[in-house]
């Protein structure tokens, strides 16, 4: 297995886009999400994205083939929303673990399959791990501003048993993702150091927060560089910023993680905003023109992307990313930081 | 120009190839080589702030929030929030305090230090921010092992962490412990746990000097070699402290003390301390310490002579004394005209201000100039150091006592110039509401309007509506104040508002007394008051800031901010309504609380009828004096006797504690009041679960209705009534409940009108303040007399007056209106029972308040499972039985019980 950190002082590394933006197009039904193990289940599983790494397991590998076909090195797990937190919607915390330990195995298949080919161009699984449904530091009650729905150690010993998952079902790096409030983030990353230390595993985190406001501030009210400094103890590979704004309102943001933090930075934004219908109609040809900013600013060095995005852009990506200067002209990236 | 030996510079910092130390609320905030000091608020800080301690034990965390914005507005760039007190929850106070705070951007963003001696409140502090916090503190105390544990669960939850020069041998107490322990302790903090060198900030122990201990002189001296130390061989570790501890030897004396705070940081910071709690109003600018002082504190600091410690006591005892020659010489009599009205008003000296203000007449063209410049400059001074925190209550209101001494020399010379008005700020009206005669706080919140120049029109007690009305509209007033302090002057309040209303006025309606509450006043009043805008003041020390607020330019706003909190207040309550559990009257009587009177019988009576005591030795009463609800009444937190030692109260405490001895003894010795009580012990059973039945001779000739909670309870928790404590009907026991109403306020009007003629609100609020804790004592000792001899059922009862307070005896004497039974009209029943009024000369106002207002009446249960509690919120169903029992109509129970209602 190639190091990724050697691999980011090599190149600009390719993560993939949008999970559920392709599954829709399979027009699965609720049969398609409850599969064999799942028949009987009490409620209705259609929407469960996550489920159908079990399910349907060659519909995700069929997707996860399609972006590495078009050049990610780095594919996400289909394990968005596989905490028992977002998973009880469906009461199928039970299911927790399997799901996870699905999601990693079938990815690292399909990745290894691509590594095999072209060794020089070692594929990466990166577990994902989404924010779940709940906020530890806000308060779904406007009346009521200090009340919680979930403690720190609930979300912990959720992202705990996601992460064990994720881990043993062949993960070559966890991703915390979608970051609204930090206080998710620093349990999940709190539960990886713990469950690490359990198997004894070294695997490397990315950590990608999410500004929801034009004043560069996260749900939970924090700037970018307080975000930074919040999540930093963890050590990641990784820090950067996903989802929400289009990739060019991230281009601020990115400069901040650029030159306060020595670790690597990633982006994987949406194509652009939604349209009235909740449609992301970005092309890949704007959404590169845009990420192409970032390249040349040196701002990145693992670029990818979030909803609304599909093959193609990533495709358009990896043409752009293809046409750069070699790595050791680059600059931006500084070489100290993969200690 | 270092402390230490081996340096000669200021301490520059010389660690620039590692990472800067970062920290983060919703900002961040990182600490450069150029970062000189950063400023840690110390008031959200449990055993640093009585205030702050005050408001966690009352639950008001709003107050407590306040108290949070204030230090971040006042330039706090780190708020330390320390919750270790005996008696709170810490873990749960710290958790609610930091969630409320994340709801809070313009406090959370400044990061948190979490400060605990506990390590399950620091790991549940952690727990609850978001940011990059502090840690403080751990230490090598309790061993390698655990410091290591704590550390690296530090590291994980993303913390900087202050570590105590501490460890198993004991707390370092000189240079070479410091540096030891330090280095010692870095070493495993970078070594064996990993925690990033930056992330490190000793607190090497700041102690007291001039102690007068010979151990102690150093004290100083080596903290700041020993930071010198530090920051100069432990690569970017920080060093902070709490300053205000070096000068703990000299509480009361704040010259000395604020002097010495500033020279302390002025050397630590020169050495290289670049945190620190400090409390930013107890410092000195160091070039403003007079160079006497300062000499005299630095050779303290920095033992720089034998004596250093005796020359600065001499010199700090010369400083007091000398303020008290100047006093007692006059010597102030020999400033300018206005520095005498000045310093007159701010001493509280009545006896020149008469000359003064004379003597100020014959210089300004008009007499009104007099009240205009010299007093308002004067009440000026007094209102800015109020309003600072350097002058308390009772120093205000003796500051107003003069100052109506010197309007009263001055309004026959204004009268004789017609024409002239005086400028007030505005016009305030003044009132406790009708059938209510409670007028301390009401009086203070008078005082201290009208030492900030508003006019205040006090209509006094038990005022109708109408009159209200009336003179508000004759005398063109620009707020009405109302004030009650039993519950239902809060409907009263509430028909106040309606009148309003219907008379078109528009002007603001403050609200305030001690039932009276931010919730009742969004819920209950604002509705009814669309023309204006009703208010809640919490008490005295915010109503001149309400008040200005709502006279002056920003009034639109704040009007504004209060209609959109008292909305927010009004939808919580309509869900909090709305989510509640009840049981019905009967299910709540099913689950009643059970004494099995078999195991437990009823406590026989030595005695049955009634006993009037008349004329009672109030020297006797003094003796059972809880002296804690006093103080509060002068704002002054805290508990008696601590209080008297308080860092920051104590010393008006004292001052006001012996004011309070000296009156007292003149009271009994001049027999100013009389002391009347009756008590009553009657054979009784409970009937139909809630009412007691009171009989005389097997012939029932009264009863007492209770009410029963009704909220519905955990699995195997009661809901509880009175009339559980007494055997019912069917048990066919003998029991007994007993009844009385105690006085210390008769003959109290005499001595008010004296001082009040003699313009002394400050007497006159003293001597009720009195006659109320006369009259709590009184109320204690019957019961005690009740327990041991008259019902005689703890005739070997041994308790002192720290255990009655505590109420560690058997049985309870709950009052009505009070939380077990809220239900005011017992009062009438009760009193006919005793013949109370004939017998004591207490009478029942129309809103059934006790007149006088020094006045105790309630009920004795002897049982020994008798016990305090709420009643709560009441149901339609239990309403309607209470009516049936005590024959009322409806409408007028609702109204006595209005505030019970939970419909």
């Amino acid at each position: 297995m190639k190091n990724i950190r050697e691999e980011l002082k090599k190149r600009i590394l390719l993560l993939d886009g949008a999970m559920g933006t392709m599954i829709q197009q399979y027009k699965l039904t609720e049969e398609d999400f409850r599969g064999e193990r799942f028949k009987n289940h009490e409620c209705s599983l259609k929407g469960n994205n996550d489920i159908l790494s079990i399910t349907k397991p060659e519909v995700i590998k069929e997707i996860h083939r399609k972006y590495l076909e078009v050049g990610a090195d780095i594919i996400e797990t289909n394990s968005f929303g596989s905490t028992s937190v977002a998973q009880a919607d469906y009461q199928l915390q039970d299911a927790v673990y399997d799901i996870n330990y699905a999601c990693a195995k079938i990815a690292k298949e399909v990745a290894d399959e691509f590594t095999q080919k072209t060794p020089e161009k070692p594929r990466f699984v990166a577990g994902s791990i989404g924010p779940t449904t709940k906020l530890a530091s806000m308060s779904p009650d406007v009346n009521d501003p200090g009340f919680r729905n979930i403690s720190f150690d609930e979300l912990r010993i959720a992202f705990k048993e996601q992460a064990k998952g994720l881990i043993e079902g062949g993960s070559d790096l966890l991703l915390v993702e979608t970051i609204t409030d930090t206080l998710n983030a620093k349990a999940a990353l709190l539960a990886i150091n713990e469950i690490q230390q359990e198997l004894n595993t070294n695997l490397p985190v990315m950590i990608s927060g999410t500004i929801t406001d034009a004043s560069g501030r996260t749900l939970s009210g924090q700037t970018t560089e307080a975000f930074l400094i919040s999540v930093q103890h963890s050590k990641p590979l990784s820090i950067g910023l996903n989802c929400a704004l289009g990739a060019a309102a991230l281009r601020p943001y990115l400069q901040i993680l650029r030159n306060k933090s020595d670790f690597a930075v990633s982006a994987h934004p949406n194509a652009g905003l939604p349209n009235e219908m909740g449609e992301y109609d970005q092309t890949p040809e704007q959404m590169a023109a845009q990420i192409k900013v970032f390249l040349e600013e040196g701002l990145v060095d693992i670029v990818g992307g979030c909803c609304g995005t599909t093959p193609a852009h990533i495709k358009a990506i990896a043409e752009l990313v293809e046409s750069l200067p070699n790595p050791s002209e680059r600059g931006a990236f500084p070489t100290h930081k993969a200690s | 120009m270092s402390l230490h030996p081996d340096y000669k510079e200021k301490y520059k910092y010389k660690w620039t190839n590692l990472p800067y130390l970062t920290l983060s609320g919703l900002e961040p905030l990182i600490l450069t080589p150029e970062t000189n000091f950063v400023n840690i608020g110390e008031r959200t800080n449990v055993a640093g702030s009585k205030l702050f301690l005050r408001l966690i034990n009352e639950n008001k965390f709003d107050e407590a929030l306040s108290v949070a914005r204030e230090q971040v507005e006042n330039g706090a760039q780190i708020i330390d929030i320390n919750m270790d007190d005996g008696l709170i929850d810490g873990k749960a106070a710290m958790v609610k305090f930091l969630k409320l705070i994340a709801a809070e951007p313009d406090i959370a963003r400044v990061p948190i230090m979490i400060d605990s001696s506990k390590w399950e409140i620091i790991e549940a502090g952690l727990q609850n921010v978001q940011g990059k916090s502090i840690v403080n503190s751990i230490s090598l105390k309790e061993g390698e092992k655990q410091f290591i544990e704590q550390a690296t669960k530090i590291l994980n939850y993303g913390a900087a962490v202050i570590v105590m020069a501490f460890d198993e041998v004991g707390q370092a107490d000189s240079f070479e412990r410091r540096i030891e322990i330090c280095e010692k302790s870095y070493r495993v903090l970078v070594d064996k746990v990993g925690v990033p060198p930056q992330d490190i900030i000793f607190d090497p122990n700041i102690f007291p000097v001039a102690t007068g201990m010979e151990e102690h002189r150093k004290n100083a001296l080596d903290f700041f070699r020993a930071t010198r130390w530090i920051r100069e061989n432990l690569p970017g570790a920080h060093v902070s402290g709490g300053v205000s501890n070096v000068s703990f030897s000299f509480r009361g004396n704040n010259a000395v003390r604020e002097a010495m705070h500033s020279a302390f940081l002025y050397h630590a910071i020169n050495e290289g301390m670049d945190m620190g709690i400090v409390n930013p109003s107890m410092l000195e600018i160091y070039d403003n310490i007079p160079k006497d002082l300062l000499e005299r504190v630095e050779d303290v600091l920095l033992d720089r002579r034998e004596d250093a410690t005796e020359r600065l006591l001499d010199f700090a005892e010369s400083v007091v004394a000398t303020a008290k020659t100047i006093k007692q010489d006059d010597e102030w009599r020999s400033l300018s005209i206005q520095e005498k009205i000045t310093h007159a008003l701010v001493k509280g000296i009545a006896d020149f201000i008469e000359i003064d203000v004379e003597e100020a007449r014959q210089n300004v063209p008009k007499p009104i100039n007099v009240i205009e410049q010299h007093l308002m400059n004067g009440m000026n001074v007094v209102g800015d150091l109020f309003g600072s925190g350097k002058m308390f209550l009772p120093q205000v209101v003796k500051s107003a006592r003069v100052m109506k001494k010197a309007v009263a020399y001055l309004l026959p010379f204004i009268e004789q110039e017609k024409g002239q008005a005086r400028s007030a700020s505005g016009k305030v009206l003044l009132a406790t509401v009708k059938g209510d005669v409670h007028d301390i706080g009401k009086n203070i919140v008078g005082v201290v309007l009208a030492c900030n120049n508003y006019e205040v029109i006090d209509l006094g007690v038990m005022t109708p509506l109408n009159k209200i009305i009336e003179t508000a509209k004759a005398e063109k007033v620009d707020i009405i104040g109302l004030s009650g302090l039993i519950t239902p002057s809060l409907d009263e309040m509430v028909y106040v508002a309606k009148e309003m209303e219907k008379e078109g006025m528009s002007i603001p309606l403050l609200i305030g007394g001690a039932t009276t509450s931010k919730v009742h006043t969004a819920v209950k009043i604002d509705q009814h008051y669309t023309n204006g805008q009703a208010v809640y003041v919490l008490d005295a020390s915010r109503s001149v800031t309400v008040v200005e607020n709502l006279l002056g330019d920003k009034k639109t706003a704040f009007v504004q901010n209060i209609k959109e909190e008292y909305e927010r207040l009004r939808e919580t309550y309509s869900k909090r309504q709305q989510t509640k559990e009840v049981l019905n009257l009967a299910e709540a009587r099913r689950n009643k609380y059970k004494i099995d009177w078999k195991v437990n019988p009823p406590q026989q009576s030595n005695f049955v009828g009634t006993k009037t005591f008349s004329d009672y030795s109030l020297k006797e009463i003094a003796e059972f004096i809880d002296w804690t609800p006093f103080f509060k009444t002068w704002e002054l937190a805290g508990k008696y006797p601590r209080i008297l030692e308080d860092e920051i109260v104590g010393n008006e405490a004292k001052r006001v504690f012996a004011d309070a001895q000296q009156m007292l003894k003149q009271i009994i010795a001049e027999k100013w009041l009389q002391a009347n009580a009756v008590i009553g012990i009657w054979e009784a059973n409970t009937v139909n679960d809630d009412t007691i039945f009171v009989y005389e001779n097997g012939n029932k000739i009264g009863q007492l209705h209770q009410l029963r909670q009704q909220s519905k309870k955990a699995a195997n928790v009661p809901n509880i009534s009175l009339a559980d404590f007494i055997a019912p009907k069917e048990s066919g026991l003998k029991d007994y409940v007993g009844g009385f109403a105690v006085t210390t306020g008769i003959g109290i009007e005499k001595q008010i009108a004296r001082f009040e003629a003699d313009h002394d609100d400050y007497n006159s609020i003293l001597l009720k303040a009195l006659a109320d804790r006369l009259a709590e004592a009184f109320a204690e000792l019957m019961h005690q007399k009740v327990r041991k001899e008259i019902w005689g059922y703890a005739a070997n009862e041994t308790l002192g007056n720290d255990d009655l307070i505590k109420e560690k005896y058997v049985g309870i004497r709950p009052a009505p209106g009070y939380p077990a039974c809220p239900n005011h009209t017992l009062k009438t029943d009760l009193f006919q029972l005793l013949d109370a009024t004939n017998k004591t000369g207490i009478e029942l106002t129309e809103s059934l308040a006790m007149y006088p207002t020094a006045a105790v009446s309630g009920m004795y249960f002897a049982h020994p499972e008798a016990k305090y509690f709420g009643v709560g919120k009441i149901e339609k169903d239990q309403l309607e039985a209470y009516t049936e029992a005590n024959k009322l109509n409806d409408e007028i129970a609702e109204r006595w019980l209005g505030s019970v209602l939970g419909y």
